[in-house]
């Protein structure tokens, strides 16, 4: 059977990169096609050429067969090919019939919406492939799970029988992701097409018919999942041997680095985001807290960084009662940093490598003599730096922005790294990264650990919190409602936290403990 | 979509800049582009609104060349005119410089660099004046305000000048300048102050400073600071207070160009070599980031305005001690407004300032002999400005009319969320 769609012999240069080279990829009707990849090996340009955003270099689209010419969304969306964005593109204040109808309104006599006609069809779409929502619900009130699914209704609606999800499990806690993956599977067995972009391993060999891996902007090749491990994968997308399994020794606590006691922190909008929270992380341990994003996790890190106010409660770092919470004066006492959000906290992007590297030191000796900047030892603390976090770079001297997301933040972990610290917070702190530099980050963490460091990792990634804790605080609506040991911590019944059920509630529907230790792979 | 498609029209014909090369080049080509294209543009306008061409034009069947030879011959004496009243002529200098050396008589001479001389005397204010502008660009603030700062540096400077008697030169000088640098200042300072406590957007206080500044000096120029006589200016400062000058009248260059270099020089050590300018550049680059680093946002803010407010205030203390000698009704002339247009053509580098600055003081002091040489009116230097600071500030047009390629054209990000 020919191919639904076809993309032949794909190339697009850009100024100094070549984005894609000759890259295949083919589609089958009714099955679902992953597309992995590392940052930067050319998933991203190959399907904005696709979607018609980019006009390729050479190569050639076909689709049923037919040669096609995609100059626009417009086209792709005349040619049954629909995209789900990983950042949804959804009106909050708007019913879940007003967004899916939005720009191919369906009217009555001319001037008024015909909302009832879109909310039919809706319940048609849901029912057929099982994805429940409520046409009347408002955006703003559905949770994450239940908004992806209204993406997916919005180009269904549209009439796509190819879809195109882009790493659509990175917001959905355990639970979402499996009830994703049943509607995914209800939709190639009524003859849709998907493509699946991901970089998780274990999804993709749950998930996938048949998985093309990019690197560098070649096709390295199309497998089925069942002649792969994810090892074997690994390697595929990263050019070398990658060790999937985080080397741990039994943590052996000791002091307390960081108390925090009954915390309250307001959002920027002045939301209570954290509400009452007590924890304490011990030298020589990692405590991960889980959640999905947005249930208080960034503004815990804000408060306990300095970046956000202290609304109540205490907290001490090393025993000591922290009296002022500017960001200089915490992190003079220790603590490094590495924050969510690496390009608007991490770095000041438009200045180069070597000035990002003594971003929190630049004021004193060896790198300032009075107000006297020390370029000679800014410079060797670069390259020596440079050169132990293997962060490539042709020069300390470029700006930082020109790096890509993975040794961007091998710079911040260098940076945080290289001063002297008891307590490390390490929020989000492999997110968007390459499976080579997910390894490399999480041995350092581990690393730092067993030097005496005490660790608070704060993780949407389940996985990542399995791998790196020693202890799981489970995060909900701004509040911890459990911390249980990580060693054998079960993924269903963290899960079920995450989902905010009740810990005992939880605990009659998974058990707590897997009884086995738990690896990590991607 | 236009953006999109560039890069292919690229490789269709060779960029200017690969044929040029060179990476130090390549930050001064769209500034150096943008002044060529702003002449280019302006010399149309001229040649538009030229009598001659339009009755050249009127004749268009008959002498279709007609045209072109009157719009070339209105261009050629305007910019001719312009360049011979701020460069002078080489020719002329050689003269002068032959006859100082036969006779000893350095009149000819003097008078072959005065229209130079002249350029360099408008660009030291220009230079103080971008300085200001420049250090609030490099830590995120848009100061307005340097025309309002300069006025009130101004008239410190005066009124130090004029009103302590019998100070020795190396006394009174330093404190008069001094005097314009703290009034310019204190005027920067509240603006920078109520953006720090109250997050008041420095913009719109810097315009209202501006207009504070001016009506505040109208009433000081016809009431306290009011010299005797009936004209509203200032009594003329004392002569220690004067920044000495080169040469005799007429010509007016004057140690303030000096001092308006070391002064760069100055800015640049702070910005690029001290840790209060790395705290600067990080704060103007990304607070949230400077924030992250224990940086003190608005501790910069206010920091930076001060220094800003400071410099503009110098650019009216070098105008009033090098230049005029006293003050009067409308004294800031604009130079505060123009400094934001050539921070903006410098790159908000110092040393880019002192270039642009120097460019502006040739136009400006030109277009005065372009209007009575050529009948040109001064105001087309108005649109050639304007011009330039449209092409620096939207570079992607030069980038497109000389077919270079540069970061614009990075791929522009249509869709988010495939990846980084």
């Amino acid at each position: 059977m020919p191919p639904v769609l076809e993309l032949r012999e794909i190339s697009k240069a850009f100024p100094g990169v070549l984005a894609n080279d000759h890259v295949n990829v083919d589609l089958q009707e009714g099955e679902i096609h992953c597309l992995l990849g590392e940052n930067g090996a050319g998933k991203t340009t190959l399907m904005n050429i696709l979607y018609g955003l980019y006009k390729p270099d050479s190569g050639e689209i076909i689709v049923r067969g037919e040669k096609a010419d995609i100059h626009g969304p417009n086209d792709a969306i005349a040619r049954g090919i629909g995209m789900v964005h990983q950042h949804f593109m959804l009106v909050p204040v708007m019913t879940v019939t007003e967004n899916v109808m939005l720009g191919v309104e369906e009217k009555r006599n001319g001037v008024f919406l015909d909302r009832a006609k879109v909310a039919k069809r809706i319940r048609e779409i849901s029912q057929l492939y099982g994805l429940e929502v409520d046409p009347d619900a408002y955006i703003k009130d559905l949770p994450v799970g239940t908004q992806q699914r209204v993406e997916i209704i919005k180009v269904l609606y549209r009439q796509a029988d190819i879809l195109i999800l882009d790493e659509p499990t990175a917001v959905l806690t355990p639970q979402e992701v499996e009830g994703l993956f049943k509607v995914l599977r209800s939709l190639v067995e009524k003859g849709k097409s998907l493509i699946f972009i991901t970089h998780k391993l274990k999804e993709v060999m749950n998930l996938a018919d048949r998985i093309t891996v990019l690197r560098n902007g070649r096709t390295v090749g199309t497998v089925i999942p069942g002649d792969v491990n994810p090892e074997k994968l690994a390697s595929m997308m990263v050019g070398r041997d990658v060790n999937l399994v985080v080397q741990k020794k039994v943590a052996k606590p000791t002091d307390t680095a960081l108390e925090v006691k009954e915390l309250f922190v307001e959002d920027e909008r002045n939301q209570m985001a954290v509400n009452g929270v007590s924890f304490e992380v011990k030298i020589g341990e990692v405590l991960g807290i889980a959640g999905v994003q947005g249930n208080g996790q960034t503004e815990l890190v804000y408060a306990l960084t300095g970046l956000l106010p202290v609304t109540q409660g205490k907290i001490s770092i090393l025993g000591e009662p922290l009296k002022r919470t500017t960001p200089r004066h915490i992190l003079e006492r220790g603590v490094a940093h590495i924050p969510e959000d690496r390009q608007r906290h991490g770095l000041i992007l438009s200045f180069p490598i070597h000035d990002n590297l003594v971003l929190c030191t630049y004021y004193k000796p060896p790198f300032a003599r009075g107000i006297n900047l020390q370029q000679k030892k800014i410079i060797s603390n670069a390259e020596t730096l440079i050169d132990q976090f293997d962060v490539r770079t042709p020069s300390i001297y470029i700006p930082v922005s020109s790096l890509s997301g993975g040794n961007q933040q091998k710079v911040i972990v260098a940076r945080e790294f290289s001063r002297p610290i008891k307590l490390l917070i390490a929020s989000q702190p492999t997110r968007g990264l390459d499976v080579g530099s997910i390894e490399y980050i999480h041995s350092r963490i581990i690393e730092k650990r067993d030097e005496g460091t005490a660790v608070l990792l704060v993780s949407s990634e389940l996985d990542e919190i399995l791998a790196l804790s020693d202890r799981i605080a489970v995060m909900y609506r701004g509040q911890i409602i459990d911390i249980v040991p990580a060693a054998q911590a079960s993924k269903e019944y963290i899960g079920l936290l995450m989902a905010g059920i009740h810990p005992d509630e939880a605990a009659k529907a998974a058990p707590v403990s897997s009884g086995e230790e738990v690896e990590r792979v991607f | 979509m236009s953006a999109n498609k560039e890069p292919e029209k690229t490789k269709a014909r060779p960029s200017l800049a690969k044929m040029l090369g060179g990476s130090a080049f390549q930050s001064l080509l769209v500034p150096i582009l943008a002044v060529f294209t702003g002449l280019v543009i302006g010399g149309i306008v001229i040649a538009v609104t030229d009598k001659g061409v339009a009755a050249a034009f009127g004749n268009f069947s008959a002498d279709p060349g007609g045209v072109f030879k009157a719009a070339w011959s209105a261009v050629a004496t305007a910019y001719g005119a312009l360049f011979y009243g701020s460069l002078g002529s080489p020719r002329e200098i050689i003269e002068g410089i032959r006859i100082y050396q036969s006779t000893g008589d350095n009149a000819a001479f003097l008078k072959a660099i005065y229209p130079f001389t002249e350029s360099l005397v408008t660009a030291t204010p220009y230079i103080f004046a971008g300085l200001a502008v420049a250090i609030g660009f490099r830590c995120g603030l848009f100061n307005i305000g340097a025309e309002g700062q300069f006025f009130i540096g101004a008239l410190g400077a005066a009124y130090v000048g004029y009103s302590i008697e019998g100070l020795p030169w190396f006394i009174h000088l330093p404190l008069a300048i001094l005097g314009g640098g703290v009034a310019g200042a204190i005027w920067g300072a509240i603006p920078g102050y109520l953006k720090a406590k109250f997050g008041a957007h420095e913009v719109v206080n810097t315009i209202m400073m501006n207009w504070i500044a001016f009506r505040l000096s109208d009433w000081l120029l016809t009431g306290p600071m009011m010299s005797s006589g009936f004209r509203p200016v200032t009594p003329n400062i004392q002569k220690a207070a004067e920044l000495p000058r080169f040469f005799s009248e007429p010509l007016r260059f004057n140690w303030g160009f000096v001092l308006a270099l070391v002064m760069a020089y100055l800015v640049y050590w702070f910005l690029f070599k001290t840790t209060l300018g790395f705290e600067i550049r990080s704060v103007g680059a990304n607070p949230d980031g400077s924030k992250y680093a224990g940086m003190s946002v608005v501790r910069n803010f206010v920091l930076v305005m001060v220094l800003s407010g400071g410099l503009a205030g110098l650019a009216g203390a070098a105008q009033v001690l090098g230049v005029d000698h006293w003050v009067g009704q409308g004294f800031s002339a604009g130079y505060g407004f123009d400094a934001i247009a050539l921070a903006l053509l410098g790159k908000s580098h110092p040393l880019g300032v002192v270039l642009a600055a120097i460019v502006f003081g040739i136009l400006r002091s030109g277009a005065t002999r372009m209007q009575s040489m050529a009948g040109i009116p001064i105001d087309i230097i108005s649109i050639i400005q304007g011009l330039v600071v449209i092409f620096v500030a939207a570079p992607i047009i030069i980038r497109w009319l000389f077919r270079i390629p540069g970061e614009t054209s990075d791929q522009t990000v249509l869709t988010r969320g495939w990846g980084k």
